[in-house]
């Protein structure tokens, strides 16, 4: 501060500057690409916005009249619960398989590092090409699997993975698992190195076995870290769209359309965009409760660790 | 060429960056400054269209330079995938900049001149005379015609000669025949029929000759006619003559089962034949749809694109943009594009001189005739109607629905506002 303008008399006013000129950029950025669409999708969502208002840029006020409409049509029901059973089941599937798989990989083996990386395959490949390559190995008639299955003379006929309508909701459930095991594994794993070593040496000291020691020193002090995967994982979750649209497109009959693909039909395909982005509100007011209560878990967690002298 | 042939994943990436454009133009950044409007010479105009495969781009981007050189201009074509046309269409006229010449699929173009984008054709004193009724009524919205399809095309049925040769089968014309053959067709690793049964237009639009052949109609979907229409189909799946993966296979994917040999017949369009032809050891036939009735005329949907001239600040490039609309839509253009594409001229007067020189084309250009626009009924409000429609078809092949719980569901659908 040699010379300018006029030496700052208060430091502390200098401090403050400094740190909006860091939160600045932050929040400029939060409110460009975050604020903004969640405005204009709010917005959005109470006008009749139409292909014509693409051209005109005329988007009538209606109210609560896409909500009304889209709450009553009988696929909302349909869809809604497809969407809770699809999270449910793939979060289910996801984490025991990832947690299984972090525990394996805990050990010390030949291979275990090159196996581990490996694993992370499915998240590395874009989910248009796997979910191609899925909808290719699931065909009735031709695909592998079932081509395997009349082979091992487990079935006659194959099972008609992506054309029964029950069936075809296990099928995106499966594939959105094996998706969704190597961040589960990733994380799990991450958070079990944080466990110390010295605490399982003595428990294995007082005689625990594998059980045991998991059910009170791994699960214990796994907690907070399960329930950031588990909350994340509920919020992927719920707005997965490619899988589905590659895999199924909503069909057969909509027996796989969740919210989500309802939402991106309304947009993009049939251009109702005012009812559309009602239901994407619908489906970020209930990651939102999901937001929550991820928050309010971290805070116990904090709160009971800083409860730990 | 209602729906260009993609394999699914293409189609769906190119659907995804059709939304991520429109997103952009519905969040109104747009951007861009539109047509310039000086009112000097015009040296070059665009075109935009869906003929991405070749080689039906290159053909296109060959007429375009040659109208546009009768013309005095140079043509820019672009080509984007068919599932992206209209998200782009829409991003490019909230942000003014839409090209000079545009071509719609004939059933979106109702959609799009409502939104007020399109000029009417008959301000530039375009002859749209001598069409055939169907391809016209598509082009037209609220009593002025907007696009005109330099031909048509629509789909028929495509057989195996050597499977129905081998089996002792005759071509079959009406549904009782369709069954039985389809039936005799049928072996291990083969099915005798395939059609689209998709949760797309696309499903819809192979469902409309069954539909309509039978007097079935859009407007009332919960009659005995257009349950019949369904049944037909359930009929086939169930009894193992087509298979239950009709659901989700586009019109592409049942072209490769038909070429693969899995199917021994298809419904398919005319576009598939250059590629049909590409295998020398595939013999394949082609015949109208089979009817309800003997000696009925199938009555076919209406197929082509429409070219269009949008909005625009340059009165001096819509003229050259309509100078070279006209072009395309001249008699002999019409023949020069119909048989690079095995469509049909949708001059009438055209059409009966063609089918003389080429009579693998018959049997569309038969059907062409009594084709019907999809929108020629409904209007705007056709895609209401068109999803009811195959949800109506998923639910009856699935078995969750009876055909008429079905097509009573889908009435509701198309009536719904």
């Amino acid at each position: 501060m040699r010379s300018g303008p006029r030496p700052a008399t208060d430091p502390r006013s200098w401090e403050r500057l400094a740190q909006w000129m860091f939160l600045g950029p932050a929040a400029a950025y939060l409110l460009l690409f975050f604020g903004y669409p969640i405005v204009k999708n709010v917005v959005m969502s109470f006008q009749q916005y139409t292909p014509t208002t693409f051209y005109t840029g005329a988007a009538p006020f209606v109210g609560r009249q896409n909500y009304a409409e889209i709450l009553a049509s009988d696929l909302f029901a349909k869809s809604l619960l497809t969407t809770l059973l699809f999270t449910a089941g793939s979060i289910c599937g996801q984490f025991v398989l990832g947690l299984g798989f972090a525990l394996f990989f805990q050990r010390r083996f030949p291979l275990g590092g090159v196996l581990r990386s490996l694993l992370l395959l499915p998240w590395l490949l874009p989910l248009v090409v796997s979910g191609a390559t899925w909808r290719w190995m699931l065909d009735p008639d031709t695909g592998v699997v079932n081509a395997v299955l009349r082979a091992l003379h487990l079935s006659s006929s194959g099972i008609p993975w992506l054309t029964g309508t029950s069936q075809a909701l296990v099928s995106v459930i499966l594939i959105n698992i094996w998706i969704g095991i190597p961040f589960n594994t990733a994380i799990l794993y991450g958070g079990l190195q944080e466990i110390p070593t010295h605490l399982y040496e003595a428990a294995k000291l007082d005689g625990a076995g594998p059980v045991t020691s998991f059910r009170h020193v791994t699960w214990p002090l796994l907690r907070p870290v399960v329930s950031v995967v588990l909350v994340l994982g509920v919020v992927y979750t719920l707005k997965v769209l490619d899988v589905i649209l590659v895999v199924t497109g909503g069909g057969p009959a909509n027996a796989t359309e969740t919210l989500a693909t309802r939402s991106y039909e309304l947009s993009f395909q049939q251009f109702e965009f005012g009812r559309g982005a009602a239901m994407s509100n619908v489906l970020v007011v209930i990651s939102l409760a999901f937001a929550l209560v991820y928050l309010r878990a971290n805070r116990r967690a904090r709160n009971a660790e800083e409860a730990i002298p | 060429m209602i729906s260009p042939a993609r394999p699914p994943a293409r189609r769906i990436a190119a659907l995804l960056t059709g939304t991520i454009a429109l997103i952009v133009a519905a969040t109104g950044c747009g951007g861009g400054t539109g047509a310039e409007s000086a009112p000097g010479k015009v040296a070059s105009i665009t075109a935009l269209d869906y003929y991405t495969d070749e080689p039906e781009h290159s053909q296109w981007g060959e007429i375009l330079t040659s109208c546009g050189k009768r013309a005095g201009v140079m043509v820019e074509q672009t080509s984007v995938p068919g599932a992206s046309l209209v998200p782009k269409v829409l991003q490019r006229a909230s942000s003014r900049t839409l090209p000079d010449l545009l071509m719609l699929d004939n059933p979106d173009l109702q959609q799009i001149a409502q939104t007020g984008a399109l000029t009417p054709l008959g301000r530039y004193g375009i002859d749209s005379g001598g069409y055939a009724k169907g391809i016209l009524s598509a082009g037209t919205y609220k009593g002025k015609v907007y696009g005109l399809a330099p031909y048509v095309s629509t789909i028929a049925l495509f057989y195996n000669k050597d499977m129905l040769a081998k089996a002792g089968v005759a071509v079959p014309r009406t549904w009782d025949e369709l069954k039985a053959a389809a039936a005799r067709l049928t072996r291990p690793g083969r099915y005798g029929m395939a059609v689209d049964a998709n949760a797309t237009f696309e499903g819809t639009w192979q469902f409309l000759p069954f539909l309509w052949s039978n007097g079935g109609d859009e407007k009332h979907l919960d009659t005995p006619q257009a349950a019949q229409a369904l049944q037909l189909w359930v009929d086939l799946v169930k009894s193992g003559s087509m298979s239950k993966s009709v659901l989700n296979w586009t019109q592409a994917d049942v072209h490769d089962q038909f070429v693969a040999g899995r199917t021994a017949m298809m419904i398919n369009g005319p576009w598939r034949i250059p590629a049909l032809d590409k295998d020398k050891n595939l013999h394949w036939g082609v015949a109208p749809i089979p009817v309800p009735r003997a000696g009925q005329t199938p009555v076919t949907p209406l197929g082509g694109e429409v070219w269009t001239i949008p909005q625009s600040a340059s009165k001096a490039r819509q003229q050259k943009a309509a100078q070279v609309l006209a072009c395309l839509n001249s008699s002999s253009t019409m023949l020069t594009l119909a048989e690079q594409h095995f469509t049909v001229p949708s001059r009438p007067a055209v059409a009966a001189q063609y089918a003389e020189q080429v009579p693998s084309i018959a049997a569309f250009a038969k059907n062409v005739e009594a084709a019907r626009a999809r929108t020629g009924e409904l209007g705007v409000r056709w895609p209401k109607a068109a999803t009811g429609i195959y949800t109506a078809i998923q639910s009856a092949l699935t078995g969750e629905q009876t055909p008429e719980e079905a097509l009573r569901h889908a009435q509701r659908t198309a009536t719904s506002n």
